[in-house]
């Protein structure tokens, strides 16, 4: 496989990695100074997108179709006014309104069922689609008509958003989305209805009589197998969950090495025992288990994990990898992860080792390849 | 006619020097000002036409009252101001 660039997603900016010389070098870089939340590499034509979040100015996306050496604004997803006869949808958990407007576009997602189709998961919950490259969008009702939605909440965040977009080239109309808080929806007609597949997971911050309910659960990452789609996996805010049978039912991982606290989880495309997490201390702490920042791997489904240390920090560590800071390639072997404190990790070895990139950008939010 | 100005903040993202409008209300001021720098409107307005809860927008040195509907007066010889608050970090 022919070597691909690294996008890296930061605090104040993006930069994009190259492989040259040996060594991961920065080859591009934009946006210095905003947040960049995200970014999406779309394999169909090459182009790039970037969900950027200003401060004051909102959030706001952007095209690159040279690779990323210059980008222009595209359309930024709009909420629709909130219907005069709709009653305000309130936070479940503090009663506040969640108004129809963009807080931050979270995540972006291929949509093969439309050449230049795109999807964008948004805060407070909306998902919205693009048939035109981003040129404008339009929110998908069906999903946020769904009765459930009105117990969607902020998870670490003061609102609800959509986090993960699964779709795939050989099953376009299929998607699969992950809500924080709400659960892990799914929709087998393109997005026109959609069912709720959280059964199983687990909600331990929510009243004992409802810790089991689908709508409630904080999946702060779903990733699956590309081969086999049906197998999945979250690292849920209560632990590690999987799923062999397309989100019907969940199955908790009860030991997975230091913790089963974490944001972000990887998937071997081939292999769907196969799967990578970053470990910490729950809940509030969010900090690396006894200051010791490693990776953890399973092989075999979830039975064991290896805990991966290797080029990692030997000393006391506090990075934390955010929910779209770790990337697996699709080759199946080489991982990056990028950390709130600044470093950046390569690994060509399914994590056995890592080069340790950086130590100085600006906290990560994402890493993608592309 | 009144003038709107643009923090410069607000040139690094959309190029929008100062413009004179017509306009007697801020909404219909700001609108006009968008209609001369569409991109502009999503940096200083929310989806649903409020004001970006970083923003703070003055009109004849006082900052204006209602950021929702923006119907504040603005007269014939006012500078209506947009700004960054400190609060957007």
């Amino acid at each position: 496989m022919a070597d691909s660039d690294l996008l890296v997603a930061t605090r104040k900016g993006l930069f994009i990695y190259g492989r040259t010389g040996g060594a991961w070098r920065v080859k591009h870089r934009a946006f210095i100074g905003d947040p960049v939340i995200n970014v999406l590499h779309d394999p169909r034509d090459g182009a790039r997108y970037a969900a950027l979040k200003h401060g004051h100015f909102g959030p706001k996306l952007h095209r690159s179709d040279d690779g990323g050496v210059t980008w222009d604004e595209i359309a930024t997803p709009a909420y629709p006014e909130r219907p005069a006869d709709r009653e305000p949808d309130l936070c479940p958990m503090r009663g506040t309104e969640i108004e129809w407007k963009l807080d931050m576009v979270w995540e972006l997602g291929i949509d093969y069922a439309h050449q230049g189709g795109l999807w964008a998961g948004t805060m407070p919950g909306g998902l919205f689609h693009s048939a035109n490259r981003g040129g404008s969008w339009e929110l998908n009702w069906p999903l946020w008509d769904r009765p459930g939605r009105k117990k969607w909440m902020g998870g670490g965040f003061d609102l609800p958003g959509i986090h993960s977009i699964l779709t795939r080239p050989d099953a376009p109309a299929h998607i699969t989305v992950g809500v924080s808080c709400g659960g892990a929806w799914s929709s087998d007609d393109g997005g026109a209805s959609w069912e709720i597949r959280a059964k199983g997971m687990l909600a331990t911050f929510m009243p004992p009589d409802q810790q089991d309910d689908p709508d409630a659960q904080d999946p702060h990452l779903i990733a699956w197998c590309a081969a086999q789609p049906d197998t999945l996996w979250t690292q849920h805010h209560c632990g590690i969950f999987k799923t062999t049978d397309g989100g019907k039912r969940w199955h908790e991982i009860k030991d997975a090495g230091p913790s089963t606290f974490g944001f972000a989880v990887a998937v071997h495309p081939a292999d769907p025992d196969t799967a990578w997490f970053v470990p910490a201390v729950k809940d509030e702490h969010r900090v690396p288990a006894d200051g010791r920042f490693v990776v953890t791997r399973t092989r075999d489904g979830g039975q064991s994990f290896d805990v991966l240390t290797s080029g990692l920090p030997r000393g006391e560590a506090y990075d934390i990898v955010y929910r779209h800071a770790l990337a697996l390639r699709g080759d199946g072997s080489t991982l990056a992860m990028g950390s709130t404190t600044g470093s950046l990790w390569v690994s060509s070895d399914q994590g056995d080792t890592w080069e340790h990139v950086s130590a100085h950008l600006p906290p990560v939010y994402a890493v993608k390849w592309g | 006619m009144p003038t709107v100005s643009f923090t410069d903040n607000l040139q690094r993202h959309v190029s929008c020097p100062p413009i004179e409008v017509r306009g007697a209300t801020v909404r219909a001021a700001l609108d006009a000002a968008f209609d001369a720098y569409p991109t502009l409107r999503g940096y200083v307005l929310e989806d649903d036409g409020s004001v970006r809860r970083h923003i703070t927008v003055w009109v004849a040195g006082e900052p204006v009252a209602d950021r929702r509907g923006l119907t504040d007066s603005v007269n014939e010889n006012d500078e209506v101001y947009v700004m960054q608050a400190l609060s957007g970090g």
